[in-house]
Formats: C-alpha cells, sequence, structure tokens
C-alpha cells in the first residue's frame, strides 16, 4: 500500500494479533494468547523505534506518513511473510524514518523470504542492498540488473532505459528492486 | 372505559385489538400493589385515563411511523409481580468502587447496599419539584410515559452532593418472567455535584421494560450518564430519559442497546436557560428481526448552548434500526453551537435504516450541522487486512467492532464487565 489505509476504532494492537495468529495458524505454529503477544510485539517494536503508545491506538489512525511506514514494517515483523512487496515505502520519509525503515527491510531480509521493493529513488538503495534491480514500464520489465543498475539508472535517467530498448515504449514508471 | 361481560359473551368493542391489550394492562391485578394514597396516586389515576384513551401508538402518529408494535402486543399484558432472574449469578460482579443496586419494581431496591457518599434519598414533596417528564408527558402523546405512569407502584429518587467517588449502578433483569416490568427513577444533582451513573437493562423472556429516568442538573453539575441494554429476541425495551440542565451543567450519555425484539431509546434534554453542554452517544445493533429506535430531542431555552451527538447503528438480517433526531433552537437560543452525526451500518441486504435528523431553528446566530450516512463495510479497508492475512470474517468482525468502539469507549468504566459478559458484547457480534 502506497498510502496505508486508515481504520477508525480498529484496535493497531488487535489487528496485529489477528493478523499474528493467522499467519502463525497457517504455519502450522500454535496461536499465541494475549500476553505472549504482548511480549513479541514489544520485543519487535524495538525493531522500527516505535512507541508501544502507537498499539493503542486505531491502525494508522492519525498517523503520520512515517508513522504508517514503520507500522507496515512492524506488521512485517511479526508475520514473517514469505514474499514481501514495499509499494514506494520510501515515499514521504524523512532521513531518519527511512534509514529506520531500511534497518528493518535488512534485518528481515533472510534466505527463506523475498522481499520486491518499488521506488523511484536510489536513496532508498543507499540504505537496502538490493540483489536485482528491474526497470518496469508500462507492465513490462524493460532491463535487469544488479545493484549497479540502480546506479546507472539515478546518473542517466529513465529516458536512458527507454531509448536503449524500446523508442516506442512510454516513460517507464519506476525501478522495481529485489532483496532476496 | 371499563367493559363489562354481558350475558355471557363478552361484548364485541368498538377498538381493534390492540386497545384491548391496553385495557387489560390497566385491569390487570397481578402486579405489585398500586397504593392508593401514595404521591404517585393522582398523577397515576390520570395517567390511567390518558392511556385508556390513548390507546396503542399507531403508525399514522409520525413519532411511530417507523416502529411497529406488534412486539408490544406480544408481550402478556400484565405487570411481573417482581422482575428479578432466577440465577442473578448470570450477572457479573459489579467493577471496582461501583456501588449496585437493583431495580426490580417491587423490593427496596435501598435494602441491601449502602448508598455512595453524597447520595441521599429524596422525600416526595423534593422530587415533586424535578421537573422532566411531566412537561413532556403533556398533550398524552408520549406513550411510553403514559404506560410507565399507569403502571409504575413506586420510584427511586436520589439526590446528589458534591463529587460522588463511586459509580452508582441500577440494574433491571426480569429474567425470563413475561409480563410489564415499569420503573422509575428521579435523579436530582445540587449545584457542583458530579456523578457517574450506568444504568443495566437485561431481559431473558418475553418481557416489556419500561423505564422512565427523570434528571436535574443544577449549575455546575456534571453527570456522566451510561445506558447498556442486552436484550431477548422476544423482549422489549422503552427508555425514556428526561434531563433538564440547568446553565454550566454538563451531560453525557452513552448507551449501547442490542438484541431486543424492540428497543427504543428517548432521550429528551432540555437546556433550561442554555448555556450547557450536552454530549450524547448512542449505539444500537440489530439482527434477526429486531428493531432499534432511537428517538431524542434536544431543546435549547437560552443562548450559547452546545450540542455534540453521535448516534450510530448497525443493522443485520432482516431488522430494522431507526433514528430520529430532534435539535431545537428558537429565538432565544444565540449562539447555540449543535453537532449532529447519524452513522449507520447495514450487514444485510434485507435490512433497513430509517434515519430523519430534525432541526427547528430560529435563532439567526447559531452554528448547528447535522449529517446522516448508510453504508456497508469498506471494502479498501477489508481487503487491507485481508492483505494482512486476516480472513474476511474475522476483517469484518474487527471493523465493526472498530465502528462500535467510538460509542462503547464512552460507557463508565463500570460497563466493562457487563460488556464482556454479554454475548459477544466485545467481539462485535
Amino acid at each position: 500500500f502506497q498510502y496505508p489505509v486508515e481504520i477508525p476504532g480498529g484496535s493497531n494492537l488487535e489487528v496485529l494479533r489477528v493478523a499474528t495468529n493467522a499467519r502463525r495458524l497457517e504455519k502450522g505454529e500454535e496461536e499465541l494468547d494475549t500476553f505472549a503477544f504482548e511480549d513479541l510485539v514489544r520485543e519487535r517494536l524495538r525493531l522500527v523505534q516505535m512507541d508501544p503508545a502507537f498499539l493503542e491506538r486505531s491502525v494508522n489512525e492519525g498517523f503520520s506518513g512515517g508513522e504508517k511506514k514503520r507500522n507496515e514494517i512492524l506488521q512485517m515483523a511479526l508475520l514473517d511473510p514469505r514474499v514481501a512487496i514495499l509499494d514506494e515505502t520510501d515515499s514521504g520519509l524523512d532521513i531518519d524514518a527511512l534509514r529506520i525503515v531500511a534497518g528493518g527491510v535488512n534485518h528481515l531480509a533472510g534466505p527463506d523470504n523475498a522481499t520486491l521493493l518499488i521506488t523511484h529513488y536510489q536513496r532508498l538503495l543507499d540504505v537496502i542492498t538490493p540483489d536485482y534491480v528491474h526497470v518496469m514500464a508500462a507492465g513490462r520489465i524493460l532491463r535487469t540488473g544488479g545493484k549497479d543498475l540502480a546506479l546507472e539508472l539515478e546518473r542517466r535517467g529513465y529516458d536512458w532505459v527507454d531509448q536503449a530498448t524500446s523508442p516506442a515504449s512510454t516513460a517507464p514508471a519506476a525501478a522495481a528492486v529485489e532483496v532476496a | 372505559m371499563v367493559v363489562a361481560p354481558v350475558s355471557g359473551a363478552a361484548p364485541r368493542p368498538a377498538s381493534s385489538e390492540t386497545d384491548e391489550w391496553s385495557r387489560a394492562l390497566l385491569a390487570d391485578g397481578t402486579g405489585p400493589e398500586l397504593p392508593q394514597a401514595d404521591p404517585l396516586a393522582d398523577g397515576r389515576r390520570q395517567a390511567r385515563a390518558a392511556f385508556a384513551a390513548h390507546g396503542l401508538p399507531s403508525r399514522r402518529q409520525e413519532a411511530w411511523r417507523f416502529t411497529p408494535t406488534d412486539p408490544i402486543t406480544a408481550v402478556l399484558p400484565r405487570r411481573i409481580a417482581a422482575g428479578r432472574p432466577a440465577d442473578p449469578s448470570s450477572w457479573p460482579a459489579p467493577a471496582p468502587r461501583t456501588v449496585r443496586l437493583v431495580l426490580d419494581g417491587s423490593a427496596d431496591p435501598l435494602a441491601g447496599a449502602p448508598l455512595p457518599d453524597g447520595i441521599t434519598v429524596l422525600s416526595p414533596a423534593e422530587w415533586a419539584g424535578v421537573p422532566g417528564t411531566e412537561a413532556a408527558a403533556r398533550g398524552g402523546g408520549d406513550w411510553p410515559l403514559l404506560l410507565n405512569r399507569a403502571t409504575a407502584s413506586g420510584l427511586l429518587a436520589l439526590r446528589v452532593r458534591g463529587a460522588v467517588a463511586e459509580t452508582l449502578e441500577i440494574v433491571s433483569d426480569p429474567g425470563s418472567a413475561a409480563g410489564v416490568l415499569p420503573l422509575r427513577l428521579v435523579l436530582l444533582l445540587e449545584e457542583g455535584a458530579s456523578l457517574e451513573l450506568l444504568q443495566v437493562h437485561r431481559a431473558g423472556g418475553a418481557s416489556l421494560t419500561s423505564v422512565v429516568t427523570e434528571v436535574r442538573l443544577a449549575s455546575g453539575a456534571r453527570l456522566h450518564h451510561g445506558l447498556i441494554a442486552q436484550g431477548h429476541p422476544a423482549a422489549v425495551l422503552l427508555a425514556h430519559a428526561a434531563v433538564a440542565q440547568e446553565p454550566g451543567s454538563t451531560y453525557h450519555l452513552a448507551s449501547s442497546s442490542r438484541g431486543w425484539a424492540l428497543s427504543r431509546l428517548e432521550p429528551r434534554i432540555e437546556q433550561t436557560t442554555g448555556r450547557a453542554v450536552t454530549r450524547l452517544r448512542g449505539l444500537q445493533r440489530a439482527a434477526g428481526r429486531e428493531i432499534a429506535d432511537t428517538h431524542s430531542r434536544v431543546r435549547f431555552g437560552g443562548p450559547e448552548g452546545t450540542l455534540d451527538q453521535l448516534h450510530k447503528a448497525v443493522a443485520d438480517d432482516a431488522s430494522r434500526s431507526v433514528f430520529d433526531g430532534a435539535v431545537v433552537v428558537p429565538r432565544e437560543a444565540q449562539r447555540t453551537r449543535a453537532a449532529q452525526l447519524s452513522r449507520n451500518l447495514l450487514l444485510s441486504e434485507r435490512a433497513r435504516i430509517d434515519t430523519k435528523p430534525q432541526l427547528e431553528i430560529v435563532a439567526d446566530d447559531v452554528t448547528c450541522t447535522h449529517g446522516a450516512t448508510v453504508s456497508r463495510l469498506q471494502q479498501e479497508e477489508l481487503f487491507y487486512l485481508r492483505s494482512r492475512g486476516i480472513a474476511a470474517d474475522q476483517a469484518a468482525r474487527l471493523l465493526l467492532r472498530g465502528f462500535c468502539q467510538e460509542v462503547l469507549g464512552e460507557l463508565p468504566r463500570a460497563a466493562s464487565p457487563w460488556l464482556a459478559a454479554g454475548t459477544g458484547e466485545g467481539s462485535g457480534r
């Protein structure tokens, strides 16, 4: 979600607990009771440097852009997804929030999961090192490379990929980056 | 009117079956004795005459246009002798710092527990001066009031002085008894007094609970009034609250009702000369074929009063919800600030919601807003939760609980044990 949805009245803690337990059941693990979950969530909160007060609030309601994105990373940290798609997770973040979000993504990346980051900017890739970079436009991947591709893109602009591949295509929309 | 049987066969009354219900109730001798010489006797006699003449409300009356009365006539037209459940252990223990009284229509509610410090019993001479329902009952149009006046055998009248530290909890629960349970409560909050009050109404069978609460708030007095009503698919609740507010007083009502064949809540607030603060939060939930009805009325008798009203309703299955919210701002009520919002959630194709904000504004220098929405659960919110691995039905429950929480969160703390004990009350449905 580029803009995580606000759920007025929906307790953030409860949504996290229900979602975490749904995921645990799916993985064949036992559900956590309220106390065990609170312990877990407090530990994971440190990863995204969030104030526990956020748990008591309604999901994303009145959260700043950075708080919403950190909440998304907290969800990732609890749900332990095999594949995560982060759509412009760097938009609207100041430098500190960007570092925290990136730190979370780096920490959670492992051999058993994959993260697809969608971004327009190199600055996210300064703090998260991707395994693959794909340049995408109009629903097609125009070019695939390593992290150097993103650096080259930053230097030469999207037009360069456009001209180098198909002159008729529309301007590339975004670079997709994979962290495996 | 008295109908005498003639030569073995009952005469065919000119009136309809519904009037038979009223007559049978008046003729009934099973309930607690109605004293002839008590201070209520005059009012009762007048109310009985008006009740008999009035008959049941009909859909031709605007106040009952959307509210069918069949759930009322389905209740046995007799008074319940002592409305207590066979097993009150189904009640949760009171919350800390809460004094619980039980109103069953006959036993002395004060026999069990001492009243909290600051609360004393009002004498008949004192409560006779508490204006409230008398004004509202004028004209005889308020049928639930007439019913209550005509059948209640007594009342609980209390005076509140200073800041009362404990919450006063007043419980009524006729259990599985069938019939009518009329209850009256009078509260007089003196200057600067403050009280947290929780009224709990439950039912476990085909009963009709008629409760009238009259409140007078003197200057600077504050009342946080909670009402939790957990019913039964054959039970009816008619709850009328007449509140008179003097300048500088604050009245905060939060109510939650669910599970009644018919629940009708009638908060009537009068800011006697303005400059008072009124905050109303209501939640009504209906499922099956239940009818949830709120008719509220707030009148500003002077300038600079404020009202903040939010009414929420959830209608599932083939249930119906009715909201009629009147706000009356006469010429003398300049600089009134009133906001009213009716938010409704339809959970089924067959459910129906009628919502009618009514603003009668004559004063020209006022800020009054009102709005009404009827919607389904937000698809975008459902999708967000499902994208986090939460199953569709569980996501819907979470959203529903979120919708309700905005009102439930304003109930007095003493409500928590009741909410937890209610059938899934805390879990959305």
